[in-house]
């Protein structure tokens, strides 16, 4: 343990509640200056709350917090940044109608006379750039940006700040693989140059990539803190779930893939020259054509923004569409949502936020969204019915709190998953839509969520998963498919694909199918 | 001279729609929807003319319009931004109550049900409505600058930059510091003193004050910010077209060709036209009216 005078961070007994959640229960953070501090730990651990409440964000009930020694308990985020403490959120704190200057100067605006100086924050966003290699156009519009574009300009905005100490909070999600290590590269010249960064992370391969140290959180407290050296991912997972997790990204796990012959076998769900246009009616999906065995998993990998959310959108009936979707021999083109769920098509959309909860509703409403005509009395919903089936599935898909009459807000995004996921796979489906099934789930819920896929598969169900990360597709897909610019630009077997063969189709540096 | 004297008509038609109308676009750029104006104006009009009656001195009446619309405007950032009201049922109850707060003050002070005494203006009685007599009006002057100054305000200040970054995405704003609630209420009195000016310049024009005298003016300003897409330059530029009909719609009042009726409707279908061409597309600010789910 450093001395206390070398620490950059020192959080005592960290106590923060939201009503009746306690979101930190006596967290500790210890960093020292100059590393790269990695603080791991499920959804609702209250990783982000902590580093909010770092922050400035939030205040917190009891606790001390220190900063270059300094006490700085219950600080203001204009505090915050004056002292050189800088968060990049998971959700971008961007405002998407101003340009990237005017972003990274809100706040602490340049000025001349009573007039913004525009010119002069385009000029220091050119000189961040430089420095950094964090490239943005500064005077494009944060809308227009690409998602790791957006990024790179959360990050300069907290440099534009001077911070010394940075906070990403799941900087990765959103990025591609040669973007990660663009980052990584950005975080160690940080560090070299003296700067202090915490990482919030799911992905434990990156933890052991980048970090020094190591902070696992459960259930709102620090549970232990270690060394990066000498430590491995099984470990650190132990610690975060409190048991032994197999992580799919274990080496020795292959599954057991049934693979059908393909042509053998009828498909279940078929696409042909599918076309769909975003909302500039430019064509986001060009000319999409694939088939799914019963019992197969066929895996889309790709940068995210490349025609996925559409291509999934319109087979599940939410967008328009030209070509041919049939699921099991039958055309869907005339069927709308339900009679699409009807015919057996299942659907765990890929913000769950945005389509597939309804946040003040409970989680047996939620549990029932789609298919509420099934659990009518009447014409009144059939109430006992409703929390009989909540309860059943509440166990069976480990929901917590198992509390059926609770508002969707109040559980963590794991837990919110699992509904999701609960609801789309209990009820009787053939081809299962699964839009990055696992996005800010902790590893706990991912392994549980993944051994559901493989069971669906199993069963002889074909499921389409479409996932931002790679490791995903590849270690659930029996074939794998790469879009990129809204085409299917590569169709490759398991036993074919990997990082590096994929990596160049993501990117768009080649094209085969 | 027919032409020379439309366009006069227009402009003093436009002034108290121009004052509110950028009024609105900084309240709504803020995140809070300005469904006020209407009340922010009838209490501007009513303390123009208490002032200006008591005083003497127009300029005493429009001071006072500035502080009335503000005290209207402060109750109402008050119970949206600190009570986190719904803005509309907010909104509703502000007009209200400055509908029946006028209505007794004017019998308080004045003891009429329907009007005050006349008061002074900037322009004497029965000196035309050409440009020399509308030109001589300081608030008319205000009432065209208003809109580049807004524009000003919004596009080129850090003030302004803080308006529009806390009414798309306020947790952004909050996150590198701006004192989100603190720009929402200056936004809100600024709209409040703005709007009251607009009610100042009618009841100065008509040197009294009606028992509602502002006949729906504020939601037209409202509909002018909507069609204008919160951008103070096209809600300035709505603002004159909305005026230009009504212009229309007394010059054909004369004319026997069309029944009055249908006359009378033309700005009001002019505004349903144009909204319904424009609101698809329009974007409003990502947070107005969410203050109170924050």
């Amino acid at each position: 343990m450093p001395d206390n005078s070398a620490l950059a961070i020192r959080l005592r007994d960290i106590v923060k509640s939201f009503g009746p959640v306690q979101a930190n229960r006596g967290a500790e953070l210890e960093v020292a200056h100059g590393e790269i501090h990695a603080l791991v730990g499920e959804n609702g651990a209250g990783k982000s709350t902590l580093m909010r409440v770092l922050a400035g964000m939030y205040s917190p009930d009891s606790g001390t917090m220190e900063v270059d020694g300094r006490d700085v308990t219950g600080w203001s985020t204009a505090d915050a940044i004056a002292a050189g403490v800088g968060m990049v959120h998971q959700h971008f704190m961007l405002v998407p109608t101003l340009t990237v200057a005017e972003n990274v100067m809100l706040g602490s605006e340049l000025t001349r006379g009573p007039v913004l100086d525009r010119a002069a924050a385009e000029e220091a966003v050119r000189k961040l750039s430089a420095e950094t290699g964090l490239a943005v156009p500064p005077a494009a519009r944060v809308a227009d940006l690409t998602v790791g574009q957006a990024q790179r300009v959360e990050i300069l905005k907290t440099l534009y700040r001077g911070a010394k100490i940075l906070i990403l909070d799941e900087p990765t999600a959103v990025l591609s693989p040669p973007e990660v290590r663009e980052l990584w590269q950005v975080c160690r010249s940080i560090r070299d140059a003296g700067g202090t960064i915490v990482l919030i992370t799911h992905k434990l391969d990156e933890v052991i990539d980048v970090s020094e140290t190591i902070t696992v959180m459960r259930a709102g407290k620090t549970v232990a803190r270690m060394a990066t050296a000498g430590t491995t991912p099984q470990a650190i997972a132990r610690a975060m779930v409190g048991r032994d997790v197999a992580l799919a990204l274990d080496a020795e796990y292959m599954g057991t893939p049934l693979l059908p012959e393909l042509g053998a076998v009828s498909a279940l769900l078929e696409v042909r020259d599918l076309v769909v246009h975003g909302a500039n009616g430019q064509p986001v999906v060009k000319s999409a054509t694939f088939s799914i065995a019963p019992g197969e998993i066929l895996g889309i990998a790709g940068v995210e923004g490349n025609g996925q959310t559409e291509l999934v959108e319109a087979i599940a009936g939410l967008r328009p569409y030209t070509g041919s979707i049939a699921l099991a021999s039958r055309d869907l083109a005339t069927l709308n949502v339900r009679a699409r769920g009807d015919a057996g098509l299942s659907h765990i959309p890929e913000d769950r936020h945005e389509r597939a909860l309804i946040l003040d509703y409970t989680v047996a409403e939620n549990l029932i969204l789609g298919q509420q005509h099934r659990f009518t009395r009447g014409a009144a919903l059939d109430t006992p019915r409703m929390l009989d089936h909540a309860r059943e599935l509440i166990t069976r898909y480990d929901i917590r709190p198992d509390n059926p009459s609770l508002a969707a807000r109040a559980l963590s995004g794991g837990n919110q998953q699992k509904i999701v996921v609960a609801r789309e796979m209990a009820r009787d489906f053939k081809v299962l839509l699964a839009a990055q099934p696992t996005r800010g789930v902790d590893v706990g819920a991912i392994e549980f969520i993944h051994a559901r896929l493989r069971e669906a598969r199993d069963q002889g169900k074909a499921v389409l998963l479409v996932s931002a990360d790679l490791a995903e597709v590849l270690a659930l897909a029996d074939r794998v498919a790469v879009m990129y610019g809204g085409r299917i630009v590569a169709l490759l077997p398991r036993s074919g694909a990997t990082p590096d063969t994929l990596g160049p189709y993501m990117t768009g540096a080649e094209r085969a199918a | 001279m027919i032409l020379l004297a439309f366009l006069a008509q227009t402009l003093r038609i436009a002034i108290p729609y121009l004052l509110a109308a950028a009024g609105g676009v900084i309240s709504e750029r803020s995140g809070l929807i300005a469904l006020t104006l209407e009340g922010y104006m009838l209490g501007g009009a009513f303390t123009a003319v208490w002032a200006s009656y008591y005083s003497g001195s127009p300029w005493a009446g429009v001071a006072a319009a500035v502080a009335g619309g503000a005290v209207l405007a402060l109750i109402y950032a008050v119970s949206a931004i600190r009570f986190r009201a719904d803005q509309v049922v907010a909104g509703i109850a502000i007009n209200l109550f400055a509908i029946g707060l006028t209505r007794y003050l004017l019998r308080l002070f004045f003891d009429s049900s329907s009007n005050s005494p006349r008061v002074a203006g900037f322009t004497v009685q029965g000196s035309g409505t050409g440009f020399g007599a509308l030109l001589v009006n300081p608030l008319v002057w205000l009432g065209i600058l208003v809109i580049p100054a807004t524009a000003w305000l919004l596009y080129r200040t850090p003030f302004g930059l803080r308006v529009r970054a806390v009414g798309e995405h306020p947790t952004a704003a909050a996150s590198v510091g701006v004192p989100v609630a603190r720009v929402r209420y200056l936004a809100v009195l600024l709209s409040g003193m703005l709007a009251g000016l607009g009610g100042a310049y009618l009841a100065l024009d008509q040197h009294q004050f009606t028992d509602g005298m502002t006949a729906g003016r504020g939601f037209i300003a409202l509909a002018a910010t909507i069609f204008g897409r919160w951008d103070p330059v096209r809600a300035g530029l709505a603002c004159l077209l909305f005026a230009a009909a009504e212009t229309l719609q007394i010059q054909l009042q004369g004319s026997q060709a069309l029944p009055s009726q249908f006359v009378e409707m033309i700005p009001y279908v002019l505004t349903i036209v144009a909204l319904a061409g424009v609101v698809g597309r329009a974007v409003a600010p990502a947070a107005l009216g969410k203050t109170a789910i924050e």
